[in-house]
């Protein structure tokens, strides 16, 4: 694999894969010195036309426990300002030498445009496009289900709230879906995609009437702004409707989870309360997702998938090796 | 000029098909269609069709203000290329043409080109849809055509009321034509596909179909109420065409016309995020696109046009939500509609030549290859094939969504006023 840029590309196969790639750096993360040689060399820059602190910290982190270098191309201070083109910008970073690029940007498409120039150059992660895809977020998503409830073959998964403006949500419908999962949207049908043609999902606008019979509720980040585009009447309204209240958590089965993506808005998509139960998984999906990120930029930039999960699960010395092959330096430091 | 003879082609215009020689004479018109002739030079159109040059109603040639985009010279010759001898330069340059200081300049431009180049003026000033543009004053300068294209004009009043002074205006004593781009901006607002399946699973803020037809609604019922004659552009949905077929039907006053690009992709070209295929109108579904090439095929749709619309690399080579909406046309229309459509030959070179000169009125230096008339002529190779290669184009710009592919057909001379201004596929100026 060369680029992850949708869950789409990916088989169950593979996503299997990448979970039980997971399941080593977890191990690594839970070390006293959490770090391995195993990108030393490789530089990833991350550009992030849009903000994010939480998708890039993280990056950041499984970059770093990987040992890899990381630039970051900040646009605010940027030549994109000046009104350099996404394509020279991009020619411009490749110019530097970069063996990966991580991409956010508020335009759907973008990494498939950097992916296109780039050809096969370089490796291009998607770290969220517009309203379109987070395959990294579904991926840690699944993780920190599959490792609740071992897998998500027939588990019952309702995503609520504004789903048609979520990347996160059509990552999380195809990666939950492709592992065995049904799906059920649950919104006002002013937050739902203009067409669901051709997406395996049900689709409810009443809460109430599904939670009962969910495994996981996952919910999205409702924004203020959706009010000013007639969307939602109020946030007071939607919270009365589609928000994860005490009072609606009772409806839930014993072991069913709460999720969300971060960054949380307590009290409109989720109440305080419920955020922190401890059903409430929300700080495992964030300490996993270094983890899969480790997973994926391993996976695209390192030296072989095979030689850290099979035959010999002597995972230090793979990783080590993973270097181009080369004998394996002493290395205090990092182990 | 020596007089010339377009030798050894089948001549198709209005007035059927023949075997036929076209001789013009030394002041660029048609001096006699015939077997055998000759003249001072020869013109070879063995194996091709000879027809009346074709008319654009709608190419964006991008002078002045973006001239790093097309030129009225460069955009002259990938018309003349296309086998096109009159295309009608849209007002959404920069400053618009909305008044006669711009129309003077764009005119005068356009007689240096290789291709008769037609100022279209804005209805409103600076097509902000909010003030009627001078539209006499224009007028007296030749402008038969008034479009805000790129927009429509929102404000419904307004449109009635520039519907109804328009029809005090005259040039060559005939009336002008208000055209429409049908968009209503509320409901399209912030769309940069068609809404549906596709822009759900790409992500792409999209606008209905809706926000087309709800204009085409409303401007066949001014239409009714104002008398005035009303042309649709790029009309691109199939209840579109079908509010126009009955408009027709009934006796309302309307034109309208469909790009090739309407005819020929889908929005699920979007997929790639490429956005050499964003346009406006969107490219949209499957039964869109065979609902107007039955509209076509039926008549309901008057003619082809390109749209033109060139745009910097730069300009596409940012995020699809960003890029500008618009694609190149004119030298790939005629061998798309050869190539993709099913067409009986005559009834597409009507499509783009007498019929849409009939819109414009110009269709007595437009449109027929008869004596008397100025020879404005291209002559077609029906059998030649050839790959779509954006950098060969004429045009300043590459934005071609057609980039590989394999077409059937191609001009191989075009003549305005009898000048070769295209010969062997080759311009001469």
């Amino acid at each position: 694999m060369k680029h992850l840029l949708s869950i789409a590309d990916l088989t169950a196969a593979d996503l299997d894969q990448l979970m039980r790639l997971t399941d080593r750096f977890v191990e690594v993360s839970q070390r006293q010195i959490p770090k391995v040689p195993a990108l030393r060399g490789k530089n990833v820059v991350w550009l992030f036309y849009e903000d994010s602190t939480r998708t890039r910290l993280s990056f950041e982190a499984a970059a770093k426990r990987l040992s890899a270098d990381t630039m970051t191309f900040s646009v605010g201070s940027s030549s994109v300002k000046k009104g350099e083109s996404l394509r020279d910008t991009v020619l411009t970073i490749e110019a530097m030498g970069v063996d990966g690029v991580v991409v956010r940007h508020a335009s759907a498409g973008v990494p498939w445009q950097i992916a296109r120039w780039l050809e096969d150059r370089v490796s291009v992660v998607n770290a969220g496009d517009g309203w379109h895809e987070h395959p990294t977020q579904a991926l840690l998503d699944c993780y920190t289900i599959r490792d609740e409830r071992g897998s998500l073959e027939g588990l019952r998964i309702g995503i609520v709230g504004d789903v048609k403006h979520s990347r996160v949500a059509r990552s999380d419908v195809l990666a939950y879906t492709a592992l065995g999962a049904e799906v059920t949207l649950v919104a006002p049908p002013t937050l739902l995609p203009p067409s669901l043609d051709g997406w395996p999902v049900r689709v409810s606008h009443d809460l109430d009437a599904v939670l009962p019979d969910l495994d996981v509720a996952y919910l999205l980040r409702m924004q203020r702004e959706r009010m000013t585009e007639h969307l939602v009447p109020t946030l007071r309204e939607y919270t009365d409707r589609y928000g994860l209240t005490l009072r609606r958590v009772e409806a839930m089965r014993d072991d069913a989870l709460v999720m969300h993506p971060g960054p949380m808005n307590r009290g409109v998509e989720i109440s305080a309360e419920v955020a922190d139960l401890p059903r409430s998984v929300i700080v495992d999906q964030v300490r996993n997702g270094v983890a899969v990120r480790m997973a994926v930029l391993y996976l695209l930039l390192g030296a072989g998938v095979e030689r850290v999960l099979e035959p010999e699960p002597d995972m230090d010395n793979a990783l080590d090796l993973a270097v181009g092959g080369a004998a394996p330096e002493p290395e205090g430091a990092s182990r | 000029m020596p007089t010339t003879v377009v030798k050894g082609g089948l001549v198709v215009d209005r007035a059927g098909e023949r075997r036929a020689d076209v001789v013009v004479d030394e002041d660029g018109r048609i001096a006699a269609v015939g077997e055998d002739l000759s003249a001072d030079r020869t013109i070879d159109a063995a194996g091709c069709v000879v027809a009346p040059g074709f008319v654009d109603l709608h190419t964006h040639l991008r002078q002045p203000g973006q001239e790093e985009a097309e030129t009225i010279e460069t955009g002259a010759r990938a018309a003349a290329l296309g086998g096109y001898t009159c295309v009608l330069a849209m007002p959404n340059t920069i400053p618009a043409i909305d008044h006669a200081g711009i129309v003077r300049e764009v005119l005068e431009l356009g007689r240096k080109a290789i291709c008769d180049v037609h100022a279209s003026g804005a209805i409103t000033v600076g097509r902000q849809g909010e003030q009627l543009a001078p539209l006499a004053e224009m007028a007296a300068l030749g402008v038969r055509f008034f479009t805000d294209d790129g927009s429509g004009v929102a404000d419904t009043r307004l449109m009635r009321r520039a519907l109804e002074y328009a029809q005090g205006i005259s040039v060559d004593g005939r009336g002008v034509i208000l055209a429409q781009h049908c968009e209503d901006p509320a409901l399209s607002a912030g769309g940069h596909m068609h809404e549906g399946e596709w822009s759900a699973r790409l992500g792409i803020p999209g606008q209905p179909a809706e926000a087309e037809e709800l204009m085409v609604m409303r401007d066949i019922a001014l239409a009714r109420l104002t008398g005035a004659r009303v042309h649709f552009q790029h009309l691109s949905t199939a209840r579109s065409v079908e509010m126009v077929r009955a408009a027709k039907a009934a006796g309302i006053p309307v034109t309208c016309e469909a790009t090739t690009h309407h005819l020929t992709l889908t929005h699920a070209e979007c997929a790639s995020y490429d956005p050499v295929f964003k346009v406006n109108p969107p490219l949209r579904t499957e039964a869109d696109v065979a609902a107007v090439r039955a509209g076509l095929a039926d008549g309901t749709i008057d003619c082809i046009a390109t749209d033109h619309a060139p745009h910097t690399q730069e300009a596409k080579e940012s995020a699809f939500d960003q890029a500008p909406p618009g694609m190149l046309g004119l030298e790939t229309a005629l061998a798309l509609v050869l190539t993709e459509l099913d067409l009986p030959l005559a009834d597409a070179l009507a499509l783009f030549s007498w019929r849409p000169a009939a819109v414009l009125g110009v269709d007595d230096e437009h449109g027929s290859v008869a004596d008397g008339r100025p020879a404005n002529l291209t002559v077609i190779d029906l059998e030649r094939e050839w790959t779509v290669d954006p950098s060969a184009l004429a045009s300043r710009s590459r934005n071609t969504p057609y980039a590989g592919r394999t077409l059937r057909g191609k001009v191989r001379h075009t003549l305005l006023r009898g000048e070769p201004v295209v010969l062997d596929e080759e311009p001469q100026r």
